[in-house]
């Protein structure tokens, strides 16, 4: 190929209008542009069981091989069905057992997006790789990468991306995290894409009709099904059909009549309870986080900034302070309800996103989680 | 990490069992039949009558190529339409007979399915497993005859690996057995010699598209003899047996692509032979480890089956394409994804070194520096595909 060597940067493709706009503006900006999906989940046994085909016809890899065929860039299919099964199912399937509302998103960003491709990125000989996230990156005078938000507040995914080291976000392209969502619409149509008018993507995408419980029970027989809901007292004040169907804050499904409109506040793994409150209780002081990953690194061992406990949480006032074995203890400065195990919580100071880690309890009366 | 200089992109085409492209005297005829043969065969004016000449020249020619006659000549959508009508067929004609079919793990998509639908109906279908170099066992192909057996379907070469069964052997088998022998010889066709005469063969598939004509004709070639049902109903076209208007202009070309294969068969597979064993060579040296799937000796002289260990077939076949060689993981998939071959795995191979392998599949276009430049990018390639150290070999 004549003329000047042009940087090659590797587009993770979902078939969705961000990441199709994603690859039009690099090829626009003059980048050697490959479109990859990954294949991370066997859509087709809903379909046709046995046979000797397999193949899935998945609509969202069609598209996203489509709008590669429109704007001109090699397109490749890599199968990442076993790794996402090990890395990002089998784990949501655990956590949930274990009493933890789980994350896939991030994890499958941390192991699978910004793990596994980014190295088969490499592979192709594309030092960087673009994805459609709501994010930044910028370099600060230090020669440190930050991660920022995405411009559009709305659709902000920094949240999602905590887990990013330095070597992942030297590598890693954001192009519409600088724009709006209305603005990645109009350049779809102004690339006369077919993902134009797509609609949003699902919440766990290995979920198609959303019903986790049922996908769960389909995983792994669950065992002892039920047990008792009780009140942080500890008084027995009806019964339930499995831990994993609850998660904190949760109010429809218990199946009580009181007094008071009841909530979950957490479960008890050990005694197989799920402990109910009134919203009042679901506020704690604070939480403790494991496998911290700091994009910039704390200058003390206590400071103050903002924090999110979960994706569209609008950031709160916290201190945090350090613990050993990547570990830190948060304390809102006011209460907070809603603080879940297994969810991460990420520190913000503005725009930046200082680093995270992932909830492991809840701290402080009333709260138990 | 520094690459060396690559040459210039140049454009490789070695997935031939895959499809190949049309030969320039091929078209040329596919051309002139859409301007001047135009009729419906089946007419009875001059303007039918000049198609339904070109039909059965066309005909002939394929009779000639497979050593058969004209009247056994059934011109089909394709290889994979030929199948079912064999499989489908030949079920559908024999009730009264019996309901076991005996055929091999290996075989064709379009066979296998074929076999599995009529299972789902109630026929038993024995599936011959292969050893490791992707051989069958004649004395279990005929242990597994029983008197309801009515068809046999084995491949005459593999589209994955190119390993070549025993066809005149089986041929012979079911004659003593008086059993119908289905042979898929849609791969075969381009570089072994054909006859169903001397092979036994009682039914033959083959698809115009893997011998330089275009996609959407084929033959199914149903000797004297074998009784078959239609699976297509509706005129009277070919004998009762496949309905629907011809595909005129693409079966003319797909006879002129057999004749011209008849006249170029040996040669060819001689100078591919050569070519082919040279890119085998180069890559076993130049990639420790690698190593050729499939029967050493019993195998199409165009096509090459190698594992990679230490590479990704999808970031492997990427990295080709981006250098403008087209290769393949065996059989294409409609979604694009690769998967691990059924092929393979009935050959015992483990799914790590099968889903590290590539099959390059040469054609009459392929010239000596289009091995050469696969050669001089391979070591460049492996460097960047086996950089991580931690990757299990």
């Amino acid at each position: 190929m004549a003329g000047a060597k042009r940087k090659r940067v590797v587009v993770a493709m979902s078939g969705g209008v961000d990441s199709s706009v994603t690859a039009a503006l690099l090829k626009e900006q003059g980048y050697e542009v490959i479109g990859i999906s990954l294949q991370l989940w066997d859509h087709s046994r809903e379909l046709v069981e046995g046979g000797t085909g397999g193949c899935c016809s998945l609509d969202d890899l069609h598209d996203a091989r489509r709008v590669a065929e429109q704007i001109g860039i090699p397109f490749y299919v890599v199968n990442a069905e076993e790794e996402f099964r090990r890395l990002v199912v089998d784990d949501f399937v655990s956590e949930y057992f274990a009493g933890r509302t789980p994350n896939p998103c991030t994890r499958c960003n941390e192991r699978v997006k910004f793990g596994l491709l980014l190295e088969r990125a490499r592979e192709l000989g594309a030092e960087l790789l673009a994805t459609g996230h709501y994010a930044r990156t910028v370099r600060d005078e230090g020669g440190r990468y930050r991660l920022l938000t995405g411009l559009d507040r709305n659709k902000d995914q920094s949240y999602f991306l905590f887990t990013l080291n330095q070597e992942q976000l030297s590598r890693t392209l954001f192009p519409v995290g600088g724009l709006t969502k209305p603005e990645v619409r109009a350049l779809a149509q102004r690339f006369a894409l077919r993902t134009a008018a797509k609609g949003e993507s699902q919440e766990v995408c290995f979920i198609p009709d959303d019903d986790y419980v049922r996908f769960l029970e389909e995983e792994r027989s669950p065992g002892l099904l039920s047990g008792a809901i009780v009140d942080q007292a500890g008084n027995v004040l009806g019964s339930h059909q499995g831990i994993y169907r609850y998660t904190v804050g949760q109010r429809r499904g218990l199946g009580i009549a009181h007094s008071h409109p009841l909530h979950v506040l957490g479960v008890d793994v050990g005694r197989h309870e799920v402990i109910v409150g009134a919203r009042e209780e679901l506020s704690c002081e604070g939480l403790l986080a494991a496998k911290m990953n700091w994009i910039v690194p704390p200058e003390t061992a206590t400071f103050e900034t903002f924090c999110r406990i979960r994706y569209r949480h609008r950031p709160v006032p916290c201190r945090v302070t350090l613990l050993p074995d990547d570990g830190a203890e948060v304390r809102f400065v006011n209460p907070e309800p809603g603080v879940t195990p297994g969810q991460a919580v990420v520190f913000y100071d503005g725009d930046s996103v200082l680093g995270g880690g992932w909830i492991s309890s809840a701290m402080g009366e009333p709260c138990r989680g | 990490m520094q690459v060396k200089e690559l040459p210039t992109v140049r454009f490789v085409y070695l997935d031939n069992n895959a499809t190949t492209p049309v030969h320039p005297q091929v078209l040329e005829r596919y051309l002139s039949c859409c301007r001047e043969q135009w009729g419906n065969p089946s007419s009875i004016h001059w303007a039918g009558r000049e198609s339904r000449g070109a039909l059965e020249t066309a005909r002939e020619q394929v009779a000639r190529f497979c050593g058969s006659d004209s009247s056994e000549v059934i011109f089909t959508s394709g290889g994979t339409e030929a199948d079912n009508l064999a499989i489908k067929g030949v079920a559908a004609a024999s009730l009264r007979r019996g309901r076991h079919i005996i055929t091999t793990a290996v075989e064709h998509p379009a066979v296998l399915a074929s076999c599995l639908t009529l299972e789902q109906q109630g026929y038993e279908i024995t599936r011959l497993t292969v050893d490791s170099l992707g051989m069958i066992d004649l004395n279990r192909l005929e242990a597994a005859i029983t008197p309801e057996t009515i068809l046999i379907s084995a491949m005459y070469a593999n589209n994955e690996t190119g390993v070549i069964f025993p066809v005149a052997a089986i041929g012979a088998l079911a004659a003593r057995h008086r059993i119908p022998f289905h042979c898929d010889g849609v791969q075969a066709a381009g570089w072994l010699p054909l006859n169903c005469r001397d092979l036994g063969v009682g039914l033959l598939s083959l698809s115009g598209h893997k011998l330089q004509a275009p996609k959407g004709v084929g033959a199914l070639i149903a000797r004297a003899g074998v009784r078959l049902h239609p699976i297509l109903h509706g005129g009277a076209q070919e004998r009762n047996r496949r309905a629907g208007t011809e595909n005129l202009p693409a079966i003319v070309a797909f006879g002129e692509a057999c004749a011209l294969i008849a006249f170029s068969r040996e040669g060819d597979s001689q100078r591919v032979r050569l070519l082919r064993d040279r890119l085998e060579r180069g890559i076993l040296l130049l990639w420790p480890g690698a190593l050729v799937n499939g029967h050493p000796l019993e195998r199409l002289p165009n096509t090459v089956n190698i594992s990679f260990p230490g590479a990704r077939v999808d970031t492997l076949l990427a990295s080709l394409d981006l250098l403008g060689i087209a290769a393949s993981s065996g059989a294409a998939c409609s979604s694009g994804t690769v998967r691990h071959s059924p092929v393979l795995a009935a050959m015992g191979i483990s799914p790590e070194t099968a889903g590290a392998s590539v099959r390059f599949s040469l054609g009459r276009d392929t010239v000596a520096e289009d091995i050469e430049y696969v050669l001089e990018l391979l070591p460049a390639i492996r460097e960047r595909l086996t950089v991580d150290p931690t990757r299990g070999s």
